[in-house]
C-alpha cells in the first residue's frame, strides 16, 4: 500500500543575492526536477545520489519543510495542502524526518527525557506525567537504549554518536507516524556502529509497517537495506528498480559509474584511469539529458532533448535514450 | 628502506581530570615509496599521530614518550621530535608535507591558488626567481588536473574536488618524501574520490613519495595502500599487506569491521557487525581495550595487555607477508580463519 507519495515534484529556489540576470531577475537553481517517489508500508525504499543532486530537497519536500514549486504531495491517496496550523501538525504526526548529524539535531541543553516527551505533549499522545513517563521508557526500549533509566536522564553531549541517532529516531517515533523519511541516517557515525542504526530502521519498518525513505550517497549499504533503489542525478531521477537487479546490472550509465567508482575491495578488475569531471552547475544544467556531459556513450539527441520514463519490466525503468540497448558500454 | 620510523611513540591529551592518552606505545615504520593506510573510528587516535609525526599538536596534548626518525635519501637520520623551530621550518613542505580533510578550511579563502604555491616556494625555497615560481605553479596545477587559468581562482569559485586538488599541488611544491594524507577524500563524492585516489597513485609513480593515508573507510584503504596498519583505542592492533588484511585478517577488530560494510558484488552475505560502541579513552577497559566487544575474548584478554607481534613463533605468515597482531588467540597468532 503506498502511503506518501510525491508526483512530478519540482523546487526551484531563488537566492536572495547574487547577480542578476534579463530583465533584473536572479536564476533560480534548479534543484529538484519532476521527481515522482512512492513510499510504500512496511517497507525500505533508497533514494541514491551524489551530495548537491537534490535528494535531501526531496526529502523536505516530503516532510513539507518547504512547499514545492510545482507538483502534488499524496497521503494515502490525499492531496496535501497545509503549510501551517492544525492541518500542519497532523501532517507532522504521520511523516517525520530523521537527519544526518545527531550533534546538532538534539538541543545539548536538553535531556533525553525531554526530547522525547515534546512530541508527546505537543501532539498530544500523553495526556499525564505518569502516561508521559512509560512512553518515554517505551520508545528507549524500542531503539535499545537500555536500560531505560540510565539513558532517560543523560544529556546529549554525555551519548556516543550511535546512541544519539537512536534519540533522534525515538524521538520521530514518539508521534507515531505512518512514514520515516531518514537523510543520511548513518554517513557521520563510525562503521562499526552503522549498522545497528541501520538494523534498527529495517526493523521498524517490518515490525510496525512504517514507510521507510532511506536517502544515501552509499549505493552498497542500499543494496543491503532497501528493496527498492531510485538513483537520482543532478536534480533528476534516471533509474529506479529492485535493489539486487539495479546494482547487478545498471541500465543508465550514470548508475554505472557510480558502481564503479564505489570502494570495493572485492573488486575483480581496477576500474579505468579516466577523468570524469563533475556534477553540473544547477543554475544552468546541461539542455537534454543532464548527465551526457560525462556520459562515455552519449548520443547527438542526448543533448538537445531530454529522454523520457522507459520501462523495463519488473518494477524498473530508466531515462536514457539507449535505455532499450542491454548494455550501452559493451557495444 | 624506511623513510620513517616511528618507535612507542605515547601522546597524551591533558586535562584536569588527568591524561588521556590518545596515543599509546605506537610503533610503525613507513617505507620509502610506499602508501601506508592507517585506519580507525574517531577517536582511534590516527589523526593524533599523524600531527604528532608531523609536529602539529598544540597543547593540551603532547608527545609523552618514543621518538620519530626521519631518514633523508642520503642516509641521515633527522630526529624529528628535537627539530627547532627554523630545523621545523626547513624539514616540513621539503621533507614532510600534510594534506588535510577539508580543503576548504586549509586553503586560505581571501588568496588565490597561485598566491598560495607562490608562498610555499617564496618561504621554503628562496632562491628561486619570481618567473620560475610562476612557471612551478602552473605546472603543479596543471600535474594535479587543474587548468593553468585556474591559478587566478580564488578557493571558493573551485570545486569540492578542484580545492582537494590544488591542496594536493600545494603539498607537491618541494617534493617531499613524506606525504600525510589526513582524510582527503571524505567529503567528496566517489565519483570523485575515485579521480583523487587515481590522481594520488601517479604521482606517486611520477614522483616516489611516500604517503601516510588516513581514512575511516577500510575498503577504499584496501584498494589505495599497499601495507595498511589498523588502530584501536590509541594502539596499533594489526598491521599487514592490504591483500593480506583482506583475505586473512588476524585481529578480530580488523574481520568485525570488514564483516560490517555491505559490498557491490557477489552474493549478498550476512552482515556480522561489531556489538558495543568504542571505549571512552578516559576510562579504557583493563587489558585488550576490544575484549568487551569481542566475541572471541578469553578471560585472559581483560587482565593482558596484548602486544604488536609477529605471532609466537616470531616467522612470517604463510604466504610471506610481514604482517602484526596484537591478539592473545591462537598463542598471539590472532584469528585464524579467512574473512
Amino acid at each position: 500500500m503506498i502511503v506518501l507519495e510525491g508526483r512530478n515534484l519540482t523546487k526551484h529556489f531563488t537566492s536572495a543575492r547574487g547577480p542578476r540576470g534579463r530583465l533584473g531577475r536572479r536564476p533560480p537553481v534548479r534543484a529538484v526536477e519532476d521527481v515522482s517517489i512512492a513510499l510504500r508500508a512496511g517497507s525500505v525504499s533508497a533514494l541514491v545520489g551524489e551530495s548537491g543532486c537534490g535528494k535531501s530537497t526531496v526529502a523536505r519536500l516530503l516532510a513539507q519543510v518547504y512547499p514545492a514549486t510545482s507538483g502534488d504531495l499524496l497521503l494515502r491517496g490525499e492531496p496535501v495542502r497545509a503549510h501551517r496550523g492544525a492541518a500542519f501538525r497532523d501532517y507532522r504526526r504521520q511523516v517525520q524526518l530523521i537527519f544526518q548529524d545527531p550533534f546538532s539535531s538534539l538541543n545539548p541543553f536538553h535531556r533525553v527525557r525531554y526530547h522525547l516527551a515534546r512530541p508527546l505533549r505537543i501532539h498530544g499522545h500523553a495526556r499525564s506525567d505518569e502516561q508521559e513517563r512509560t512512553m518515554v521508557a517505551e520508545l528507549l526500549e524500542r531503539v535499545s537504549l537500555t536500560p531505560v533509566e540510565q539513558f532517560m536522564d543523560k544529556l546529549p553531549h554525555e551519548l556516543s554518536g550511535g546512541q544519539r541517532q537512536r534519540v533522534a529516531i525515538a524521538r520521530a517515533l514518539a508521534v507515531q507516524p505512518v512514514a520515516l523519511i531518514a537523510d543520511e541516517p548513518v554517513s557521520m557515525l563510525d562503521v562499526s556502529i552503522r549498522l545497528g542504526v541501520l538494523r534498527l530502521l529495517e526493523e521498524l519498518a517490518k515490525e510496525s509497517g512504517l514507510a521507510l525513505l532511506y536517502i544515501t550517497h552509499d549505493i552498497a549499504s542500499a543494496r543491503y537495506f532497501a528493496e527498492d533503489i531510485t538513483v537520482m542525478y543532478a536534480g533528476r531521477l534516471i533509474e529506479s528498480g529492485p535493489s539486487e537487479a539495479l546494482t547487478q546490472s545498471p541500465r543508465h550509465p550514470y548508475t554505472r559509474l557510480l558502481l564503479e567508482s564505489a570502494p570495493d575491495p572485492d573488486r575483480v578488475t581496477p576500474p579505468d584511469a579516466t577523468r570524469h569531471g563533475e556534477p553540473p552547475s544547477l543554475i544552468a544544467p546541461p539542455g537534454g539529458c543532464r548527465f551526457h556531459p560525462r556520459c562515455t556513450v552519449a548520443l547527438p539527441v542526448c543533448s538537445s532533448e531530454a529522454p523520457g520514463r522507459t520501462e523495463l519490466g519488473e518494477g524498473r525503468w530508466t531515462h536514457c535514450w539507449q535505455a532499450e540497448t542491454p548494455d550501452p558500454v559493451a557495444r | 628502506m624506511n623513510v620513517l620510523e616511528i618507535r612507542d611513540l605515547g601522546v597524551d591529551y591533558l586535562s584536569q581530570t588527568g591524561a588521556v592518552h590518545a596515543v599509546a606505545d605506537v610503533s610503525l615504520d613507513l617505507r620509502r615509496g610506499e602508501i601506508l593506510g592507517l585506519a580507525g573510528e574517531s577517536g582511534s587516535g590516527k589523526s593524533t599521530l599523524a600531527n604528532a609525526v608531523a609536529r602539529l599538536l598544540r597543547p593540551p596534548a603532547a608527545i609523552t614518550s618514543g621518538s620519530v626518525v626521519y631518514h633523508r635519501q642520503d642516509g641521515t637520520a633527522v630526529d624529528v621530535l628535537a627539530l627547532k623551530r627554523d630545523e621545523l621550518r626547513a624539514f616540513r613542505w621539503k621533507e614532510l608535507a600534510v594534506v588535510f580533510q577539508s580543503a576548504m578550511n586549509s586553503l586560505n579563502p581571501v588568496s588565490t591558488v597561485g598566491a598560495q604555491i607562490d608562498d610555499v616556494l617564496r618561504i621554503h625555497a628562496p632562491k628561486m626567481s619570481r618567473k620560475d615560481r610562476a612557471e612551478r605553479a602552473v605546472e603543479l596545477l596543471q600535474r594535479v588536473g587543474i587548468s593553468a587559468d585556474r591559478r587566478r581562482s580564488y578557493p571558493h569559485e573551485l570545486s569540492g574536488g578542484m580545492r582537494q586538488r590544488a591542496a594536493i599541488a600545494i603539498a607537491l611544491a618541494l617534493n617531499p618524501e613524506v606525504i600525510i594524507m589526513d582524510e582527503p577524500t571524505t567529503a567528496l563524492d566517489v565519483v570523485v574520490q575515485r579521480d583523487i585516489l587515481h590522481e594520488i597513485r601517479a604521482l606517486r609513480e611520477e614522483y616516489g613519495f611516500a604517503v601516510v593515508f588516513i581514512t575511516h573507510d577500510l575498503s577504499l584503504l584496501m584498494e589505495i595502500s599497499d601495507r595498511i596498519a589498523i588502530m584501536y583505542a590509541g594502539r596499533v592492533v594489526e598491521t599487514g599487506t592490504a591483500e593480506a588484511l583482506h583475505r586473512t585478517p588476524r585481529h578480530p577488530y580488523t574481520l568485525g569491521l570488514l564483516r560490517s560494510f555491505p559490498r557491490l558484488h557477489g552474493p549478498r552475505e550476512e552482515l556480522l557487525g561489531i556489538p558495543g560502541t568504542p571505549p571512552d579513552l578516559r576510562s579504557l577497559p583493563p587489558g585488550c581495550a576490544f575484549h568487551p566487544r569481542c566475541g572471541r575474548a578469553m578471560e585472559e584478554c581483560s587482565t593482558r595487555l596484548p602486544l604488536l607481534t609477529r605471532g609466537a613463533d616470531g616467522a612470517d605468515g604463510a604466504d610471506g607477508s610481514d604482517g602484526e597482531v596484537a591478539c592473545l588467540l591462537n598463542g598471539g597468532r590472532g584469528v585464524e580463519e579467512a574473512s
